[in-house]
């Protein structure tokens, strides 16, 4: 380095130079300290839910996510039980699993394995489109043209049939409201709005599985179904199932679109055809009017009630997930 | 199990029995085709029906103008094309920078404890629910300053991005060949260069898409602005600056009352507009649901078009 033509550098910048490696110390510093304050803006949101809720769970203790039967939220007289929202985000979330579930499935393995090479893409491209579109549009959507068009018709078709059947009419008592919003209309549209989470997952999973499996299913004789149904979901199940959480995990969180559709009020009753409530939908309604400090807090610790579920389910997807991804390369050397 | 299943198949050597495996094959790949096309009809739909009844609200009013007030007809939604302006840009500030340098980190160390958690926390922090972002903003921010502000929505958007970026810019700095940072190590550049002046470079174009999908995803969401950016039917950038250079007020506290104001955002807009009783309102939110879409659907295909080709010129 040291020629005659370069001008020589003065001794502090030498000194500098020597002491950080020429920079490399304060850039390796540098990314450290961005990687920790990612993880500390994690932790930050988890701390600062618990923190701020202290009011809430000091005053109304266990008792408020508890299930309870008779449970009631009035902001006028401080009373707050949040077991209604609860049970709203869960039969959505869930009743929109049951539905996206199987056509999530069916989806990704036309993707995976029947697709004819030159619309794959196009055909991928779509349905992770289907993703793309704001929330709020979908609620816009949902609440002139899904909600007439397709959950009405729906819901009074399951009212008919399923409204006198003993056990199943505690979920199908009706009639559906004539706008249609109700949890019925929130699951729908959560269903729409899952399928392209699970269906690219668990597209991946199948893509991901070695070749041999299905050389040997097929040697056996079987058909391309037996090979699917058989062998290939089998195998793949563990990543499926992360793939199914990671779309209930999102199904959970989703604010906007299932605000706008589920018509929001405390109905007595577990009905998937009448109005309700989310976690997430009570939060969007009333947190900017909120009417006390007890209010505020109570809401805040719904939200860090949605925040560790979500969590959880996350743990779990990913690590359902990262377990297919671990054993398959192996194998396939194998 | 399935070896049995074979061998009682073969055993019985009933014809009947291998039709009815045909029968079941066909009408069961029949059915993936038909769910695919099922799946495609809401997003048909949707689209179609969106530029059907945006379309006839748009306008140059539309885009130009201000809101009139409730029940007059007319006016525009630019406060809310700005206010997506100053939060998309200051998403960008909060969350490139960190995310960009810890995915460097990522990419260089993927198995030390740091490198671990850090992709684990991004994991996490892309389930987290928007909402929740909101709220956590709120209590971070608009609770100790006492006011809605851009600044506090821009954060929440922010925190939003940070995963998808860190996961693109990440892959990205991977699909750098080896030998061009140890041709750039081996000449004696240090670490941090060959960073910043040859691996980054040479991922640029994956990065940028990885940022263009990002600010479209933050873009279309409601749920974090509703407790942070909150809304601002008077917000006009233009206003602002005209009254500051008439106050001789420097360009940094002219930024300062800008970034301070609640803004507006496109989604927040339309979700006002939707649950109003005006059918001038509903006419415009549908006018701004096609805007929006198609903002995000032509950054998410220009995105991928894009990934797609690089593709194929690294493929060969």
């Amino acid at each position: 380095m040291k020629t005659a033509s370069l001008p020589k550098p003065n001794a502090l910048s030498l000194r500098i130079q020597r002491i950080t490696h020429h920079g490399d110390i304060l850039w390796s510093g540098l990314i450290i300290l961005m990687s920790f304050l990612v993880i500390v803006v994690a932790l930050a949101i988890g701390w600062m839910l618990w923190q701020q809720s202290a009011l809430a769970r000091n005053q109304l203790g266990l008792n408020f996510i508890l299930p309870r039967a008779d449970s009631t939220w009035d902001p006028q007289t401080g009373v707050f039980q949040a077991w209604p929202f609860i049970y709203g985000t869960l039969i959505t979330s869930i009743f929109a699993i049951i539905l996206a579930v199987p056509i999530s499935l069916g989806i990704s393995i036309f993707l995976a394995e029947l697709c004819p090479e030159k619309i794959r893409l196009p055909l991928n491209w779509m349905i992770e489109l289907l993703a793309a579109i704001p929330s709020v549009v979908y609620g816009l959507w949902g609440i002139f043209v899904f909600l007439p068009k397709v959950v009405l018709p729906v819901g009074e078709g399951l009212f008919t049939v399923f409204g006198q059947v003993p056990v199943l009419n505690f979920f199908f008592t009706g009639p559906i409201p004539q706008s249609g919003a109700s949890r019925l209309a929130a699951a729908m549209i959560l269903t729409i709005m899952i399928i392209p989470t699970i269906t690219a997952i668990t597209r991946d999973v199948l893509l991901a599985i070695p070749n041999t499996q299905r050389e040997a299913a097929m040697g056996m004789g079987s058909t391309r179904w037996e090979m699917i149904w058989q062998v290939l979901l089998p195998y793949g199940l563990s990543g499926i199932l992360g793939a199914i959480i990671l779309g209930l995990g999102r199904g959970l969180g989703e604010t906007m679109a299932v605000t706008m559709v589920i018509g929001n009020s405390l109905e007595p009753t577990g009905s998937l055809l009448k109005p309700g409530y989310t976690m997430a939908s009570l939060l969007a309604n009333e947190f900017g009017e909120s009417l006390s400090e007890l209010h505020t807090s109570a809401m805040i610790e719904i939200g860090l009630t949605l925040f560790v579920i979500t969590l959880i389910l996350n743990i779990i997807a990913r690590f359902l997930v990262w377990q297919v991804a671990r054993r398959t390369p192996q194998e396939a050397r194998a | 199990m399935t070896t049995t299943r074979f061998q009682g198949l073969i055993a019985k050597n009933e014809v009947a029995h291998s039709r009815r495996r045909r029968i079941t094959n066909t009408i069961m790949l029949a059915i993936t085709g038909l769910l695919t096309l099922m799946a495609l009809v809401p997003l048909f739909w949707i689209i179609g029906y969106v530029i059907y009844r945006g379309g006839s609200s748009l306008n140059l009013a539309f885009f130009t103008q201000l809101p009139r007030p409730l029940g007059i007809a007319g006016g525009g939604v630019l406060h809310s094309i700005e206010g997506t302006a100053v939060l998309a840009v200051l998403s960008c500030l909060f969350a490139i920078p960190p995310g960009v340098l810890a995915a460097f980190y990522a990419a260089r160390n993927p198995n030390t404890p740091l490198g671990i958690t850090l992709r684990f926390t991004t994991d996490v922090l892309a389930g987290v629910p928007s909402i929740v972002m909101g709220l956590f903003v709120y209590a971070l921010i608009v609770v100790p300053s006492k006011h809605f502000s851009g600044l506090a929505g821009g954060v929440a958007m922010g925190i939003l991005m940070l995963p998808t970026i860190i996961r693109t810019t990440e892959e990205m700095l991977k699909l750098v060949p080896h030998t061009l940072r140890e041709g750039s190590l081996g000449l004696g550049t240090p670490e941090w260069k060959t960073s910043i002046s040859v691996m980054f470079p040479a991922a640029l174009n994956g990065i940028i898409t990885g940022f263009l999908l990002a600010i479209a995803r933050a873009t279309g969401e409601t749920a974090p602005l509703l407790f942070t950016a909150f809304g601002n039917d008077n917000f006009n950038i233009g206003l602002i600056v005209r009254g500051g250079a008439q106050a001789h007020q420097n360009i940094f506290t002219i930024i300062g009352r800008i970034i301070n104001e609640p803004v507006d955002s496109l989604p927040l807009t339309l979700w006002k507009y939707a649950q109003q009783p005006y059918p001038e309102r509903v006419n415009q939110s549908w006018g701004v649901a096609l805007v929006l879409m198609i903002f995000v659907l032509l950054i998410e295909i220009i995105a991928r078009l894009w990934v797609e080709s690089r593709k194929r010129a690294l493929q060969g």
